[in-house]
């Protein structure tokens, strides 16, 4: 039953990863653009949240009213006024750039808010659960997976049947005929990159609910993001569900074996798929 | 006579350190077909990309109705009314059929062109209209390709090599429907390898040679001799 139990939580677990790497996903999709600074935009809007739920008293997940539309906006912002200038056929100016803003953001956090660990306060919904048949599921995990499912789900049908979507695939495939369209690039990978960080605004929530963080913990959520993205299939977002779960599971079961296996066994699960099947396990981008 | 819709003057283009035109200049009239033609290389789709806003210019280089628009960003000119159906087709391999005809419209100018119109000039691409635009033969994707570039109701289109890699039989197919595309009054820019096909179809031509106009004149009257100097360089 232990083993049950395991794979029952890491599955939840794997839906936070999956919201750590929707994002990384939708950008990668549209755009071609690795973003370093991903983890700790997480960590921003964890932060966000936080102002808004002790200067305004909201409930953190209250709090997504703001906190998304905020996240919306940095997004749009950011890739008009900074990433477009380094966008085009060589793919480090935007490695280089976001490395940078990842500096950037973990030290104005640590101006703004110190280095003290930080947690957002939801009450009972910490600590509510669930139980049936021997098995105990927590209530906030369960919130956080279904979460990830409908904002994956949500994303996927926009991209397959909305104009949005249309003009997302579109730039993807060949930007500069997108351009012909009257589909102007700069504003779609605003848009695009606007969308990533509102669904980056949701996971930092509820990495916040979930456990404490400083300005430091971005770069370990950029990792289980990238190892998610990876696992699942580059650009497939059904896939980084799935990688999110696979990552999930795998810590679940090596914490299950040993404590101190827990990290590590999610990486080396990654590195086997790595070597496995370098695509990922669903790599084709399909409706 | 009336002031030509596009006019281009004294346009230099080039690609980073290449020139690939030299002070061209040539116009077309409202409902006009006019053809480009030249060896590789002698600068045509340059100049196709360069009017669609590929390419950025001198502002004056290009007039649209008057107004200055070298220097536009290609959505930009296509909001005004000028499309390109690019060499090569390229078109959208994630979209289907529908929705790449649907793109090409989504600038929303008002006309005669919808998925509808675009169906009945081309049938089979109703019958193919959920397909992968990929998975189409080289005659039905040349056809989205100019469907796609018709949606946006231009008042000037631009075609570039539409039967390059064509079976003959296709080719012909494609150009019997030319008359119902520049019938609704749309001026057309026409690239075409084939000379005496561009010049069937088209009341003047322009021959470019290593990025200069070499010869212009009206397709009726200009000679085979003619043409094959300006062409060759001989």
């Amino acid at each position: 039953m232990d083993w049950v139990n395991a794979i029952l939580q890491g599955t939840l677990l794997g839906g936070l990863y999956a919201l750590f790497a929707a994002g990384l996903s939708l950008i990668f999709g549209v755009m071609r653009l690795v973003n370093i600074a991903h983890g700790d935009l997480i960590v921003l809007a964890a932060y966000l949240g936080l102002t808004a739920s002790t200067a305004l008293g909201l409930h953190p997940l209250v709090a997504l009213v703001l906190v998304v539309p905020a996240m919306f906006a940095i997004g749009y912002v950011l890739q008009r006024g900074i990433l477009n200038r380094t966008m085009g056929d060589d793919i480090l100016p935007p490695l280089l750039v976001t490395f940078g803003l990842s500096i950037i953001i973990q030290n104005g956090l640590l101006t703004v808010y110190t280095a003290d660990p930080q947690k957002l306060q939801a009450g009972n919904l910490e600590t509510a659960s669930l139980s049936a048949g021997g098995l105990t599921v927590g209530v906030l995990p369960l919130i956080v997976f279904i979460t990830a499912v409908a904002i994956i789900g949500a994303l996927q049908w926009m991209f397959y049947h909305t104009a949005l979507g249309r003009a997302f695939r579109a730039t993807s495939d060949r930007q500069d005929i997108a351009q012909l369209m009257g589909l102007n690039r700069a504003h779609v990978f605003g848009l695009a990159m606007g969308l990533s960080l509102a669904v980056t605004a949701v996971a930092g929530i509820f990495l916040g609910i979930r456990t404490s963080f400083d300005p430091a913990v971005g770069g370990s959520r950029l990792i289980f993001g990238f190892e998610a993205v990876i696992i699942g299939g580059l650009g497939n977002l059904w896939g980084t569900l799935a990688g999110g779960i696979v990552l999930g599971v795998s810590q679940a079961l090596g914490g299950q074996i040993h404590p101190s296996l827990q990290i590590l066994s999610g990486h080396i699960v990654f590195l086997v798929i790595l070597a496995v099947r370098p695509r990922g396990l669903f790599p084709k981008m399909e409706g | 006579m009336p002031e030509p819709i596009l006019k281009i003057e004294g346009l230099d283009a080039h690609y980073r350190d290449f020139q690939a035109l030299y002070g061209v200049s040539a116009q077309v009239d409202q409902g006009e077909v006019v053809a480009i033609i030249g060896a590789n290389g002698a600068g045509k789709t340059t100049l196709m990309r360069s009017v669609a806003g590929l390419l950025k210019n001198r502002p004056e280089a290009i007039r649209w109705k008057g107004q200055a628009i070298g220097r536009l960003r290609a959505d930009q000119v296509a909001a005004l009314g000028i499309a390109l159906v690019p060499e090569g087709r390229l078109l959208f391999p994630s979209l289907s059929v529908e929705e790449n005809l649907i793109i090409g419209g989504q600038i929303g100018r008002k006309g005669p062109w919808s998925l509808d119109t675009v169906y009945r000039l081309f049938p089979i691409l109703k019958e193919r209209r959920n397909q992968q635009s990929t998975s189409l033969s080289g005659g039905q994707q040349q056809m989205v390709a100019i469907g796609r570039a018709l949606m946006s109701n231009p008042e000037l289109i631009l075609m570039d090599e539409i039967s390059l890699g064509l079976a003959p039989v296709i080719i012909r197919q494609i150009y019997e429907a030319l008359p119902g595309i520049v019938g609704e009054g749309m001026a057309a820019v026409i690239v075409e390898q084939d000379i005496a096909k561009a010049l069937s179809v088209t009341s003047r031509v322009y021959c470019l040679q290593e990025g200069r106009v070499a010869l212009q004149g009206l397709s009726a009257t200009l000679s085979r001799e003619e043409i094959s100097r300006a062409y060759f360089g001989m």
